[in-house]
Order: C-alpha cells, then sequence, then structure tokens
C-alpha cells in the first residue's frame, strides 16, 4: 500500500469511500505529521478533541488546515495578531462550518501576517513562518502558513484568504496550487475582516482538483453575508487535457523588466506549453493594471481602518493595564495590541479617508478600480483567460524586504488587479527556478484569471496545464 | 510629504498611541509610500464612475422575526472587564 499521506485530497476521499484504509486511521497520521511541524506553521493543532464544537462524527473528507483568520467557536483565533491573544470565539465561520458538515475535521489553525497584511508572513506576532523549500526565506504571505503546511507536508490542504494575492503568491512561492475565487463565490461570515470588498477565502492545496473538491464544498450563499451569492452550481471535478480553442491573454504592458529572470523564463515556457495543447496566445492591452498596487493600497488601508476600530479593549481581546480615561484606554490598548505593519496600514487608510483628501486618495482610488474591472472585461470580450507570472520573484529571504514597505507591497503587482476586479484566479506550479542573487532552484508560479463566476472553465484549463508542466518537485524530505 | 504634525493628527484620529521614535518613522514611511501612490492622480478620471464594490447587489433584507441568538453569558465571555451583565470601561473623563 502506498503511503496514505502522498495522496491528494481527491485521491483520499476515494479510497476512505472504498475501504483501503479508515478515516481514523488517516486523521491520526495526519495528525502525527502536523505534529512535526518545524516551520512555525501551526498556531493551534488538534489535541484530541478540545474543540468540541469543531469536531466531526464521521468523517469523510481529508482534515483540513484552517488559516487562524477564521472564527471557530471554543478554539483560539488570533489572525496573527496579539491584540486577539487568548480569543476563542462564540461562533463558528460559515467556510468552516461548511467543511466539519461535509466531514473534514479541522487539522489546526495556520500561522499567518497580522490580519492577513503582508505578503512575507514576516507580520505575525507569533513569529514568521519558514519556507519548507529552504528555511531561510518566506513563504510568502499573508496565508502563509495554510501554503507552508501542504507544502512541507504537514496537512492535505488547507483554506486561507486572499484580499490582494495573499492565497496566489505564498501558493506560488511554495509550489502549491491556490485559488483565490469570484467575489461573493464564498460566504466571508466569521472570517476576520481585513478590506472587506476584496477578502475573499480560497483553497491551498497540492493539485486543481483538491482545490476544485474544496470549492465546491465552500462555495454558495449565506444568509449572514449579504455579499456572499455562490457559484450557482458547485464545480465537479476538472478532467480536461487539452487547451484547444481556448484564448489566453498576456497583458501587453506586462513589466518584463520587473521580473526576476527566471521567473521570466518558466513564465515563457509555460506559455509555450499552453501553445502546446492548443491553446492560443496574444497580447491583450490591461493598461490600468499597472495602478493596481496604488489603487489597492488607498482602498484595502482605508477599509482596514474602519474593519480594526473595533479593537478597543471593550468586548473582547486584551486591555492595557495601563490606568487612565477610556480614550487613553483605547491608544494604549492598540499602541501595544498591533504591529508595526498593521499600525502603518492603519495610519495610511484613516489619512486616506481624512478630511481634505478624501477625494484625491480614496475617490480617486475607485475610479481606478473601475478603469482596472473595466480593462478586464474588454479583455475577456476576445480571450478566455489572463495570463501572469504569479509573483515576479521566487520565495526571498527572511528579513530581506521589512525594512522597505514599498518594496514588500510591489510582490503584489501581479495578483491586486484581480482582487480589484473581483474575479477569480489560479496559481498553479509552473517549474524551479534560480533566485536572482542564486542558490538552490525554487518554485515559480504560473496565474491564469478568468471573467467573474468562470471557475469551472478556469480549473478545466488549469487541470490540463498542470498535467502538461507535470510539476512533481517537493522540498527535501517531502513526501508525495 | 508627511509632516510630523499630520501623523499625530492622524493617530487620534484612529484612536492609536505612536511612540516618538514611530512618528518619525511613519513620516517618512508614509511620505514614501503616498509618493507612489500619487501617480493615479495624474490619471484623468473625471468622468470615471468609482467602484466601492464588485458584486452588483440590491440591498438584502430578511423578515423580521424574532430568532435564537448569543446568550449575554457567552457575548460576555472574552471581554476583559465584563461586571453585570455589561462591558466596563474606564470612566470617560480624566480623573484628577
Amino acid at each position: 500500500m502506498t503511503d496514505m499521506l502522498e495522496l491528494t485530497a481527491v485521491q483520499a476521499q476515494e479510497a476512505m469511500a472504498s475501504g483501503d484504509f479508515s478515516p481514523a486511521e488517516y486523521g491520526k497520521a495526519w495528525a502525527e505529521a502536523a505534529a512535526e511541524d518545524e516551520l512555525n506553521a501551526y498556531l493551534w493543532r488538534d489535541g484530541n478533541g478540545d474543540a468540541e464544537a469543531i469536531s466531526v462524527e464521521e468523517p469523510s473528507l481529508a482534515p483540513v488546515a484552517v488559516k487562524d483568520i477564521f472564527c471557530t467557536e471554543g478554539v483560539p483565533t488570533t489572525a496573527g495578531s496579539r491584540i486577539l491573544e487568548g480569543y476563542r470565539p462564540a461562533y463558528t465561520s460559515t467556510a468552516v462550518r461548511r467543511l466539519i458538515e461535509a466531514g473534514a475535521p479541522v487539522l489546526g489553525k495556520t500561522n499567518m501576517d497580522e490580519f492577513a497584511m503582508g505578503s512575507s508572513n514576516e507580520n505575525s506576532a507569533y513569529g514568521p513562518v519558514l519556507n519548507p523549500w529552504d528555511r531561510g526565506r518566506v513563504p510568502g504571505g499573508s496565508s502563509g502558513g495554510s501554503a507552508a503546511v501542504v507544502a512541507g507536508g504537514l496537512a492535505p490542504w488547507a483554506i486561507g484568504t486572499d484580499t490582494g494575492g495573499s492565497i496566489r503568491q505564498p501558493a506560488s512561492l511554495c509550489g502549491i496550487v491556490g485559488l483565490k475565487p469570484t467575489y461573493g463565490a464564498i460566504s466571508r461570515y466569521g472570517m476576520i475582516a481585513f478590506a472587506s470588498s476584496l477578502d475573499q477565502c480560497g483553497p491551498l492545496t497540492r493539485d486543481v482538483r483538491d482545490a476544485a473538491l474544496m470549492l465546491s464544498v465552500l462555495q454558495g450563499a449565506d444568509p449572514c453575508d449579504s455579499t456572499s451569492v455562490g457559484l450557482g452550481e458547485a464545480p465537479s471535478l476538472p478532467d480536461r487535457e487539452d487547451l484547444r480553442g481556448l484564448r489566453f491573454a498576456v497583458p501587453s504592458e506586462l513589466a518584463r523588466d520587473a521580473i526576476e529572470p527566471g521567473v521570466r523564463e518558466v513564465f515563457e515556457a509555460t506559455l509555450a506549453r499552453i501553445e502546446q495543447l492548443g491553446g492560443e496566445i496574444a497580447e491583450a492591452p490591461l493598461p490600468h493594471a499597472e495602478h493596481g498596487i496604488s489603487a489597492y493600497y488607498v482602498i484595502a488601508p482605508a477599509e482596514a481602518s474602519s474593519n480594526l476600530a473595533r479593537y478597543d479593549g471593550v468586548r473582547y481581546g486584551m486591555r492595557s493595564e495601563g490606568s487612565g480615561d477610556l480614550i487613553e484606554m483605547y491608544e494604549t490598548t492598540r499602541a501595544e495590541g498591533f504591529g508595526s505593519e498593521v499600525k502603518r496600514r492603519i495610519m495610511l487608510g484613516t489619512y486616506a479617508l481624512s478630511s481634505g483628501y478624501y477625494d484625491a486618495y480614496y475617490g480617486q482610488a475607485q475610479k481606478v478600480r473601475t478603469k482596472i474591472a473595466s480593462d478586464f472585461s474588454a479583455a475577456f470580450a476576445e480571450f478566455d483567460f489572463v495570463v501572469t507570472p504569479t509573483s515576479p520573484s521566487v520565495a526571498f529571504g527572511l528579513g530581506e524586504k521589512t525594512s522597505d514597505p514599498l518594496a514588500m507591497y510591489l510582490n503584489d503587482f501581479f495578483t491586486v488587479p484581480m482582487s480589484l476586479a473581483g474575479i477569480p484566479a489560479i496559481s498553479i506550479p509552473a517549474g524551479l527556478a534560480e533566485p536572482a542573487g542564486g542558490g538552490p532552484r525554487l518554485p515559480v508560479g504560473f496565474q491564469i484569471a478568468a471573467p467573474a463566476f468562470a471557475e469551472q472553465k478556469l480549473l478545466a484549463a488549469a487541470h490540463a496545464l498542470e498535467g502538461a508542466i507535470g510539476f512533481d518537485a517537493r522540498p527535501e524530505g517531502v513526501r508525495g | 510629504m508627511i509632516e510630523r504634525e499630520q501623523v499625530l493628527h492622524v493617530a487620534k484620529l484612529a484612536r492609536l498611541g505612536l511612540s516618538e521614535e514611530e512618528v518619525e518613522r511613519m513620516a517618512g514611511e508614509l511620505s514614501g509610500i503616498l509618493e507612489h501612490v500619487d501617480r493615479i492622480g495624474e490619471l484623468e478620471l473625471d468622468d470615471v464612475p468609482p467602484t466601492s464594490h464588485v458584486v452588483e447587489l440590491e440591498n438584502v433584507l430578511r423578515a423580521d422575526e424574532p430568532h435564537e441568538s448569543l446568550d449575554r453569558d457567552v457575548a460576555l465571555a472574552q471581554a476583559p472587564d465584563p461586571v453585570d451583565g455589561a462591558f466596563r470601561v474606564p470612566s470617560p473623563q480624566a480623573e484628577g
């Protein structure tokens, strides 16, 4: 018998259904694997039922690692922040509830950038997550823990959240699949809010079929989130093997100079593969995408500054022990509870919304958002997909970009436009490349974006391409 | 360029205490980020409608009927200083 842990979640589901091994055996094997975490990827692991509310009577699906941004009843939920240390929510998020109801136990809660703000996982109050491919490098962020556990053989699959690239970029840097669904496909209820018009839950998995299975469990309208509409029909497992008749657009403004040479090579090789599979490649203008970062770093901090006003030391989380009046208590609690990136974004957002600056920043950014969305609509009138590298570089070194916030923000250059437009996008591993500074080769992600609610078509194309690429590299010592 | 006074003003609006060192650093970092962001100010977008949300939705309403909710004790359980079924906070008036 092959090692259970080498199976994808889809394969494991089939094996359990046909009695090859029991869900209990399989769950135990994963719990033991997760306990070997040397990456600081888990913040909490299931300790044999100390969380009754999220226990699964009869498991039938692979256990799932959950980003610590999803409220889970009775289980510590920190969002990577000191201000929520010890917080145990009174309710469970819809995404996690759907997983539990579908028979997927919660394996653990994964580390993340504080309140999902970051691209390296170095902004966690609980220490950075290490990249399983090279422990001197970052796993990406903000869903860095979720990406690292899947890539590092510590979980079969995971869920994360993506506001400007927080699923796709860490998936790219860790060599796994990451899908950001259409905004509204999955309920945000119980998902701690960062930027509400952008936040979306999605899967981080070993392959595209696992992503499809996870999406079919998670998607759907939810009365507790009025912006959730679902996909209409749950996606089925993709089995397409060619790309004949499909048209792929490469943005004509794609900033090739900003992309690491190794990443560029893998990207070009992947375009050639698309053509080998019968797909057609051409350039399409997306003239406003280059302003995505500017618009995003106004809109997201603006929404965050409002969302994070709730952490005031009154209803939950920590309160500063210092004396003083109410206002002073707010100020010192927030000063002690928030890390530096969160403070920076609250300041940026409050500034952009403040009297005298609102139109110039927030108003203008919302108009840029309109233009970016209409650029995509124009491209999709002629093309089925838009493709880019997921990240301009492979995984970078711990501490390499922490002193320059803007350099860190530019990691999201290729992922932010899709978030602003609300459209689905997937990152699949496309190969390995040497980092710009030299060293062992590291994973490179390839991003495919589709029109809103075209997940089924997106997964089919990604599955075909994944099969042709045949990416089977694993970090040293990781099975599968 | 963001001045020190602006940093202090915004921090006050956000109810965010900042150390002297943070005030200095924030002024430089915010200036750098805003310099990049300022590029969108040069785009001609006068006639473009703003997008606040990508999903086109009408208001979602539900019937106004009583339903189960969290128990008060459960809702208070995570508070730093619950007392007599309420959240206790320091006085809004400075003492002294």
